[in-house]
């Protein structure tokens, strides 16, 4: 199902993950979270570069201690937590998060 | 997200057998696995041209190679002991969820193709063809099945309808019909070591950080080795540990236990999956494929003893199936157990006054356990008979002080699935995921009211995630599933003196 965002439409999988990483924008990821009824603010987009970031060196998403860490590190211990993230992200930020930020979804048993 | 809306089961005080509703759950189906996935395991990227024959040959061949098959579609009398024992029945209502209505739409077509009454009288026997109509109906309802065998605990003829589920995702398989999420996950294994797809670097970074965390927190210099040749252990635990919570902080839990008891241990980047999700389609091959690469892990870092995490199916495949699938294991140390769960570790270490704790640590919880489906019906632990049972709960009480069990009909061998297992922890089945966490929710609730219980310990990465998930749905706290070696790591007294 692709999804049409400033008149380019995207790939996306049945579960409406971006299929190619590369075409990855700042506007898509508004769109998908707004499909989510999420109003993207700065504290969900601290998240979703550090998740791009992370995952351009390492080729998977963080893992979720590493996030925490990562976060309470940049924005003080009281939100270096999952309670934290699953504020900004319900679905659960290493799923929901990596969605808008255009990664692949984390597979598992996770 | 994208999930379709549908209604909330309450919970009651005790689970109820539910009116059925015919086709209650007949649109659910999970997500088919791409022609890239199918092919890397071995099976046609899509559904073949002739595929009833193809399908009725691999059925052929199945009946042949497991006389248990051909016994399950045999000896059934309908007796139905087994109808409301299938918790996705009594969350779904659909009876084609009453583990004889699965088995059912298998031995219809058993009848029709394989015993001589069903040829020649198919009507009488309930015989049916092999029709499209048929294999959907296969796909949606194998797929809601856990495997976790409540049924066949009550069944007095013994028959699993696991194996039947089983049976069936290797015939859809083999026509080209597979499950996305299995199947992936599968050739992420084969590729990477791994069900996440975690490299070697991010895995090294992820324990790096870990032992960070838990010098931060206690003080000690607790290692997390990665592929540290001739080690004693061997740790093979579900890739969960390292990604997501709560699973990590049991491997802190392992890692302590090692840490404290002196046992130089590693883990693989190679074999850096424990879970088996070759068992849940059924594939011998796949299974055996994955099993092996531990053996070529324990050989090349010269291993003498295998250790598991907490991980119930890959228990399931370690404790019954390892040492056939990927054996001998002549090479390890024959004084312990090939292979050992990490409770069997821990309990012994603990009975030898190797491990110290301070109840008191957990005085802020009061506990019960979730017995895990693969666990409690499918191994064993510590060579006694329900010491699958009784070590993992000695160890609660070993490191807690407040401990209640839920109800006896929902716990050790006739314990309720956590609703994800077997291959459905995925979000496209998350309706089924939902009302199959009913019976179980409602057994924790009574505990809870009863005792004040406030967290439910498991040791099965696939129970820990879905009821993450099924807790908040059902209004309890996502941080009340936790694992069990996190009530160890938090109760055992560390020696900081090495610093």
């Amino acid at each position: 199902m692709p999804i049409e965002v400033n008149g380019k439409s995207f790939e996306t999988d049945e579960e409406g993950y971006l299929a190619n990483l590369g075409e990855w924008e700042k506007d898509l990821a508004t769109a998908m979270a707004a499909e989510d009824g999420i109003d993207l603010g700065d504290d969900h987009w601290e998240i979703i570069n550090f998740l791009r970031e992370y995952y351009e060196e390492y080729q998977i998403a963080p893992a979720v201690r590493v996030l925490t860490k990562a976060v309470g590190k940049k924005l003080g211990k009281d939100k270096g937590n999952s309670k934290y993230l699953y504020e900004l992200f319900p679905y659960g930020p290493g799923k929901q998060a990596c969605k808008f930020a255009g990664l692949p979804k984390p597979t598992g048993c996770v | 997200m994208a999930v379709k809306e549908f209604e909330k089961p309450e919970l009651q005080e005790f689970t109820t057998i539910p009116k059925l509703v015919e086709e209650a759950t007949s649109h659910l189906a999970p997500f088919k696995s791409k022609e890239e996935f199918q092919q890397s395991l071995g099976y046609p990227g899509e559904l073949v041209d002739n595929w009833e024959d193809v399908a009725l040959d691999k059925m052929g061949d199945l009946l042949k190679r497991y006389r248990s098959l051909r016994v399950y579609m045999d000896s059934c009398i309908q007796c139905g002991a087994c109808t409301d024992k299938c918790h996705y029945y009594l969350g779904t209502k659909d009876p084609n969820n009453m583990p004889v209505g699965r088995q059912n739409l298998m031995r219809g077509v058993y009848r029709k193709h394989f015993t001589l009454p069903g040829k020649f009288f198919p009507k009488l026997v309930g015989a049916v063809d092999l029709t499209k109509e048929v294999l959907d109906d296969w796909y949606s309802y194998y797929h809601q099945c856990s495997q976790c065998r409540r049924c066949a605990v009550f069944c007095p003829i013994g028959i699993d309808t696991a194996e039947i589920s089983m049976a069936a995702r290797e015939i859809m398989d083999s026509v080209g019909v597979g499950q996305k999420y299995c199947n992936e996950i599968i050739g992420k294994v084969n590729k990477i070591g791994n069900n996440l797809g975690l490299p070697e670097p991010a895995l090294a970074d992820t324990l790096e950080g870990l032992e960070e965390d838990v010098l931060d927190d206690t003080e000690v210099d607790v290692k997390f080795p990665l592929d540290v040749k001739d080690s004693d252990v061997l740790l093979v635990t579900p890739s969960a540990d390292f990604f997501a919570e709560p699973h990590v902080d049991g491997l802190m839990g392992y890692a302590k236990v090692f840490h404290q008891a002196g046992i130089s241990w590693t883990l693989s980047s190679h074999a850096s999956e424990a879970a088996n999700f070759g068992m849940f389609i059924g594939s011998y091959d796949n299974m055996r494929k994955l099993a092996l690469r531990i053996r070529e892990a324990a050989l090349e870092l010269n291993v003498k003893r295998i250790v598991f995490g907490e991980c119930g199916h890959a228990w399931r495949v370690a404790y019954s199936f390892l040492n056939t699938l990927a054996g001998p294991f002549d090479f390890l140390d024959p004084r312990y157990p090939v292979p050992q769960h990490i409770c069997e570790v821990t309990h012994d270490l603990m009975n030898k006054n190797v491990l110290q704790f301070d109840k008191s640590a957990n005085d802020d919880k009061v506990l019960t356990f979730h017995d895990s489906c693969n666990v409690a019906r499918a191994s064993n632990m510590g060579d006694i008979i329900g010491g699958q049972f009784t070590l993992p709960r000695d160890i609660i009480r070993a490191t807690t002080n407040n401990f209640y069990d839920m109800e006896e009909e929902t716990i050790r061998e006739k314990t309720f699935c956590c609703g994800g297992g077997g291959g459905l922890l995925t979000d496209d089945l998350i309706e089924l995921r939902m009302k199959g966490a009913q019976p179980r929710m409602e057994a924790l609730k009574r505990v809870v009211e009863d005792h004040g219980v406030t967290h439910m310990a498991a040791i099965c990465a696939i129970c820990k995630s879905q009821f993450s998930k099924a807790f908040q749905y059902y209004g309890f706290e996502l941080d009340q599933i936790i694992s069990l070696h996190h009530l160890v790591g938090d109760a055992l007294i560390m020696n900081k003196k090495e610093l």
